[in-house]
């Protein structure tokens, strides 16, 4: 039957991690932004709430619960309103977490899971992008290659958020045409960390490019091992997260040009009693709903085993698109004081702008 | 808890409407397309038979109703409206009268000959200013006295001079009030002093009748009034009279989005298929680079019926769950407008000659679904509304 009621669980998940991002991420984001470094007790405070270790089953240390994508599409939601880099920050292990607990080896998951149920954050990432203008996912340029008992990885990735600091990296690398992932160790050789990466946006997210030559991982860190990883249903928990965490960034531009018009006077009244501002508003909440019940649907479906590329890409460029509108119309809303860095909507259009590129950057 | 799937008996429903859609609708549309005021008799009392065995009529409160009616504007839009049924008439009756009134108004829609029901709101010089309601209701005895000239009533003629039914008209009882002064009248078939003077021609959904009904010094029973006869002066513009008025709409809204998708998707499984037949497959996954201007059109339009789609859904639901649905309906409705406007043009340019042709059904979809964007409230209109909702401001404050 339908509805689109939050479960009591979820609709306290929402209001716990709503306050979460008004006092800790809404506090320090301009300056984060600023600076390029996020304070490590706003992580450390975030970590406490489990979002990563919740869903790793009992056995490998994890609280066992039953992995959703739709309440991580509720949670991201959240965080992301909060700010872009933060939560992209917070979430980031779950790249590789989540997809051990789907698709790893018994072996992989003893190995690893138990690395994400400690008490201090633990950075781990996954590389997937590639610095091209035809980067496409499904037909990488990095390379694996059976050769004895390792596979040998060859490429270069770029938008790697936290590779420096993580132990453990999951590198997507064309095997035989086909896309799979292989768990590299931070100590590999081969691997190279570069410099961290300039970017426009998300730039209190640290990412970085690295290269593989001959990169020798163990055939048993193929991602799922024989069976290998179903890569398209990684995509697709990618696409849901990102819809998701740009429903929240527009969202939060939304509010921000609302409160800005009902207060901004010009020719004696509220700017927001013309209606050229105010249908640019009534449209950006309305893209944003639609966009929100998209991403809900798509994760539901998610949820229940089906295949749902068709619904996450759809849903996917839908909301690159109007998360892109709405910060725009949101810098609009404000005028020359958008294009200030004293408001915060300049620098939601820079996040926003950033979604058509963030493939593979944050699951659910 | 969100969820989104069908029960059994929604799914049954969709399905039947689904088959009765092709093999029904589809094969008359075109004919009652050309023959614009004629009537599809056998379509008529084949919906009527369904409807009196529980078919429902057209305003169900739940989210099978609704896909239902999508299902059957994918069939065909204007003969929808036809189907027999108390209509716009009907759901304001059920969201403003009594039960006494629902009983004695509503009865007649399950027993005897087809019926129809219309409501009556709009005139000359009103459209969305619904406020500005010239026509009169004077009480004199224990009755009513009406005065005016509706226009736009769809189905007016059916419900008035093709069978023993209603419509609904607004009426002021004191110019001097406003928005509190306006009232919803019940005027029943025969009743003297109210004829249908005529019947547009129109862009689209040609197989329904938008007639015009004039009130000359028509007298209907004090008890037909619907809802509180009392004015009470408020000066903030939210009154009972007007409120009722708006809660109607806040019913009809996502049914009319409904609509609008139905015949939308038409154009999009349409055009789908024509693709598929040259072996054009759309791959969903691709990145956006390696996409054809085609593809990337089809996305674009099928992202945009789903966007439409949520959105009504949402609005069917919370009035199921008798939540207030006010701005999530006009959402709806402007959404679902918009979409199925873009799509039935953008379908008719991407098939070219093909599109443009009467040979196929696509071009008439064009005309037919852009009549979601005006009626119960233009796009324009449904937009004022939710940037007044998101603004928390009052009409004074955004006009």
């Amino acid at each position: 039957m339908v509805s689109f009621s939050p479960s009591e669980e979820q609709q306290m998940i929402i209001n716990m991690v709503k306050e979460f991002s008004t006092d800790h991420l809404r506090r320090v984001y301009r300056e984060c932004d600023e600076s390029g470094i996020i304070p490590a007790d706003v992580i450390d405070t975030a970590w406490e709430f489990g979002f990563i270790s919740t869903s790793i089953p009992e056995e490998f240390q994890g609280l066992g619960e039953a992995r959703s994508s739709l309440t991580g599409a509720l949670i991201a939601e959240e965080l992301a309103w909060g700010d872009l880099s933060i939560a992209m920050h917070i979430l980031c292990p779950s790249l590789v977490a989540i997809p051990l607990v789907e698709m790893g080896t018994d072996e992989q998951k003893s190995k690893y899971l138990p690395g994400f149920c400690g008490d201090r954050f633990k950075a781990a990432t996954a590389a997937l992008i590639e610095p091209r203008f035809d980067f496409d996912p499904a037909a990488l340029s990095t390379t694996a290659r059976l050769n004895g008992g390792d596979y040998v990885l060859n490429g270069e990735k770029c938008y790697v958020p936290l590779a420096a600091d993580a132990d453990l990296l999951l590198v997507y690398a064309s095997e035989n045409d086909c896309t799979q992932g292989f768990l590299v160790e931070k100590a590999a050789t081969g691997l190279e960390i570069m410099e961290r990466e300039k970017n426009m946006g998300i730039k209190a997210l640290a990412t970085y490019e690295l290269s593989l030559k001959d990169c020798r991982v163990p055939k048993g860190n193929r991602l799922g091992g024989e069976d290998g990883c179903d890569f398209g249903r990684i995509l697709n928990y990618s696409r849901v997260a990102l819809s998701a965490m740009a429903v929240g960034v527009a969202r939060g531009a939304f509010e921000y040009a609302r409160d800005y018009a009902k207060e901004r006077s010009a020719f004696g009244e509220p700017i927001a009693s013309r209606q050229t501002i105010a249908f640019m508003l009534a449209e950006m909440a309305i893209e944003i709903d639609a966009t929100r019940l998209m991403t809900w649907e798509a994760t539901w479906k998610l949820d229940r085993g089906e295949d749902a590329t068709k619904e996450a890409s759809l849903l996917k460029s839908y909301a690159d698109e109007m998360v892109l509108t709405v910060t725009d119309r949101a810098v609009q809303i404000l005028g020359g004081h958008g294009y200030i860095r004293d408001h915060p909507v300049e620098l939601w259009l820079r996040n926003g702008r950033g979604f058509a590129t963030f493939n593979g950057m944050a699951i659910v | 808890m969100i969820e989104f799937e069908l029960t059994p008996e929604e799914e049954a429903t969709i399905a039947a409407a689904h088959k009765e859609a092709e093999e029904l609708l589809r094969p008359i549309a075109r004919y009652y397309d050309e023959h614009e005021h004629e009537s599809p008799k056998d379509f008529i009392e084949q919906q009527w038979a369904q409807q009196r065995s529980g078919g429902g009529g057209m305003l169900g409160l739940g989210v099978g109703a609704a896909l239902r009616i999508e299902e059957t504007c994918w069939g065909d839009a204007g003969l929808m409206l036809v189907a027999p049924g108390s209509g716009l008439g009907g759901a304001a009756i059920l969201m403003t009268g009594t039960q006494e009134q629902q009983q004695r108004f509503l009865k007649r829609y399950s027993e005897g000959e087809p019926k129809w029901g219309g409501m009556a709101m709009t005139e000359s010089g009103c459209g969305s200013d619904t406020s500005a309601i010239q026509t009169t209701a004077v009480l004199d005895g224990d009755e009513w006295v009406l005065n005016g000239e509706k226009i736009f009533i769809t189905g007016g003629q059916r419900a008035m001079d093709e069978s023993d039914g209603l419509v609904v008209v607004w009426a002021t009882v004191d110019k001097t009030a406003g928005r509190a002064g306006m009232k919803s009248f019940v005027v029943e078939a025969g009743t003297p002093g109210a004829r249908i003077e005529k019947v547009e021609n129109k862009l689209g959904i040609r197989a329904s009748d938008t007639a015009t009904l004039i009130l000359d010094n028509c007298r209907i029973p004090y008890e037909n009034i619907l809802g509180s006869p009392e004015v009470r002066k408020v000066d903030s513009g939210q009154t009972a009279g007007f409120k009722r008025a708006m809660a109607t709409f806040d019913a009809t809204r996502p049914i009319i989005a409904a609509m609008a998708l139905g015949v939308g998707r038409a154009a999009l499984d349409f055009i789908k298929e024509a693709l598929e037949k040259e072996g054009i497959q759309i791959r969903y996954g691709a990145p956006r680079h390696k996409l054809t201007a085609i593809e990337r059109d089809i996305m674009d339009m099928e992202a945009g019926y789903k966007a439409a789609h949520m959105l009504m859904l949402r609005a069917v639901w919370m009035m199921s769950q008798f939540q207030a649905n006010s701005l999530e309906a006009s959402m709806a409705k402007a959404k679902a407008g918009l979409v199925v406007t873009r799509i039935t043009q953008k379908a008719v340019e991407m098939m070219g000659p093909l599109g443009y042709s009467r040979k196929y059904l696509l071009e008439k979809w064009m005309r037919d679904g852009k009549i979601n964007d005006i009626f119960e409230g233009t796009g324009q209109i449904n937009m004022l509304i939710v940037a007044r909702r998101v603004l928390d401001y009052t009409r004074d404050q955004l006009k």
